[in-house]
């Protein structure tokens, strides 16, 4: 498996932070932007390597986080339980909704409005429904412990986000490397030379969205065992919607890393911006608004995209034959 | 005769108030080269995309190797062993002309170290081996008729439709492409092919159905079809076949 090297080569490198950095609010806006990363890398595997271009992925984020923290507070189950559960009921979230969307033939805008419309409803939903907290929302209460998934140090918890981020890598490096993974691409390039071609596009679909959703819905149950506080603007919010296309496409959509590269740097980004503003009010917005159009624009493909065009240029001038391009074969 | 590998029968298909396709039949006998001839606007591509299953038939029937298939979506009819190339070729431009290829291999490869060898292959007997790591996009014109070709061919069907593969290429291109149709059939693969590049219809197909206005108007061995009256008027107008006729006659 010696594709998986460079992943646990990035793992073992952020793994060590926390034994070097000791500062909680460095700690933990690291521990954030991990949780970043997985919800982008969820809405990677349907957006970047399936092309349908999702505007609601708050819907499987926030059942996520509701079904882990309404399982503990009103039911008494086991936090590690209520995690599991509660990417379990996204995924077949994911799998329902993508059934109907993608059977009914809605592909690109529409898609992407359904997919915002849906997340929306649910916000709805969640601020008006009793088992929810309503308007309130809901508080998990602290009883730390590692049956109850709560912890004193920032550090477990990054390592906890950290671990999940891992197994998102993996996840999205084997369907890179499997036949559904190629299936999927091709779906993503040209649906109908697809199916000519014998690939069943619908399901391939719905099933992406599936894997998708899951893996944004651990993101959501983090943030519940992390904050110990739920409601629906958090949860069913456009904020992490954007969040999580937003990375993938400032990382570059369809590649492993991208997901992670992109929320590193937009969440950098965004603090930068606020120490550059100082206390001019909106001023750090408009900043990183602007500095992240000016990404786009300049590199369409992400900064890995980018970095692989560099490396393409680089290559063409010095020719072929030299080391460069022996590095890369090797 | 024996039993076709594939036959339409009677199929009729309406777009709104546009009869595309007119109760047309058509039959192509295994291990045989079988072309679909006609002007522009025949109706021959929506009766390629019908027995595709892109397109649903109004009416009519489509059977394959002996079972009905009439209406079975694209990519089951893939499976049974039915591969087709487009007249627009769709190459998937973001990936590499291998990957395009890989596409068709893992329908019957699961594994991806097998199908990637059967893409390897293919794309080697294409005459693609050269431009395996390049991306699809790089490719000119023939190199991307090939890698439609390649990919069909690597999903390993019983029969090839092919949809003016030739056009757009010059005589020289033309003279390349030729014998590796050829080299399908010589494999087992039957062909049914649209084509207006009559040199090489006639060159290649042993029966050939004529389309005019959604109808077949006549079918028959290469020769006999293009001096059929009826097709020369489909062609050149009506009357058309007269004029011709007493010219050479005086």
């Amino acid at each position: 498996m010696r594709s998986l090297f460079p992943i646990a080569a990035v793992l073992a490198v952020l793994a060590v932070v926390p034994f070097v950095v000791h500062s909680n609010v460095t700690l933990n806006f690291l521990v954030v932007a991990l949780m970043i990363a997985l919800a982008g890398q969820g809405w990677n595997i349907l957006g970047g390597y399936g092309g349908q271009y999702s505007f609601g992925h708050a819907a499987f984020f926030g059942t996520g986080a509701y079904v882990t923290a309404i399982l503990q507070v009103r039911y008494g189950v086991n936090a590690w339980f209520g995690f599991a559960a509660g990417i379990a009921a996204a995924a077949a979230l994911g799998g329902v909704l993508g059934a109907l969307v993608f059977r009914s033939g809605l592909r690109g805008s529409y898609f992407a409005l359904v997919t915002l419309a849906f997340a929306e409803v649910l916000r709805i939903i969640a601020s008006v429904t009793p088992v929810t907290g309503a308007g309130v929302g809901i508080l998990i209460q602290l009883d730390l412990g590692i049956r109850t998934l709560q912890f004193q140090s920032r550090a477990a918890f990054y390592w906890i986000i950290l671990a999940l981020v891992g197994v998102s890598l993996v996840i999205a490096r084997l369907i890179e490397r499997s036949r559904f993974g190629a299936w999927l691409m091709a779906v993503r390039e040209n649906e109908d030379a697809a199916r000519a071609l014998g690939v069943d596009a619908s399901t391939v679909k719905t099933v992406a969205m599936t894997i998708s959703a899951a893996i944004t819905a651990a993101a959501g149950c983090f943030y519940a065992q992390y904050f110990l506080f739920v409601d629906s603007g958090i949860a069913y919010g456009t904020w992490i919607s954007v969040e999580a296309l937003l990375t993938p496409i400032i990382g570059g959509v369809g590649t492993v890393f991208g997901p992670l590269l992109g929320a590193l740097v937009v969440k950098t980004l965004g603090e930068g911006a606020k120490l550059l503003a100082g206390d001019a009010p909106g001023l750090d917005l408009i900043i990183y608004g602007a500095v992240l159009v000016l990404i786009i624009w300049i590199i369409p493909r992400g900064l890995i995209g980018g970095l692989a065009n560099a490396r393409k240029l680089l290559m063409r001038r010095t020719g072929p034959a030299t080391s460069i391009g022996e590095a890369r074969h090797g | 005769m024996a039993e076709p590998l594939l036959a339409v029968n009677d199929v009729t298909c309406r777009f709104g108030g546009l009869l595309a396709v007119n109760a047309a039949s058509l039959a192509a006998q295994a291990g045989q080269i079988t072309a679909l001839i006609g002007p522009n606007g025949a109706g021959k591509t929506t009766l390629f995309s019908i027995i595709s299953g892109f397109v649903r038939a109004s009416q009519g029937s489509v059977y394959f190797a002996g079972q009905e298939v009439t209406g079975e979506p694209p990519h089951r009819l893939a499976r049974r062993g039915i591969a087709r190339t487009f007249q627009i070729v769709q190459p998937f431009v973001g990936l590499s002309v291998r990957e395009n290829i890989l596409v068709g291999a893992h329908l019957h490869h699961r594994k991806r170290d097998a199908a990637l060898a059967a893409a390897d292959q293919v794309g080697h007997d294409i005459g693609l081996g050269e431009m395996l790591d390049r991306p699809a996009d790089a490719l000119t014109v023939v190199g991307r008729k090939r890698l439609e070709l390649a990919r069909a061919l690597a999903t390993e069907p019983k029969l090839l439709l092919l949809d003016e593969v030739l056009a757009g290429l010059n005589p020289s291109e033309i003279r390349d492409i030729v014998p590796v149709i050829r080299d399908f059939c010589r494999r087992g693969i039957t062909i049914l092919m649209i084509e207006h590049v009559m040199q090489a219809v006639m060159s290649l197909a042993e029966h050939v159905f004529v389309l005019a206005e959604g109808r077949i108007i006549a079918q028959g061995s290469p020769a006999k079809v293009v001096a059929d009256p009826l097709v020369v008027e489909a062609y050149l107008g009506r009357g058309a076949a007269a004029k011709l006729g007493a010219q050479h006659g005086s």
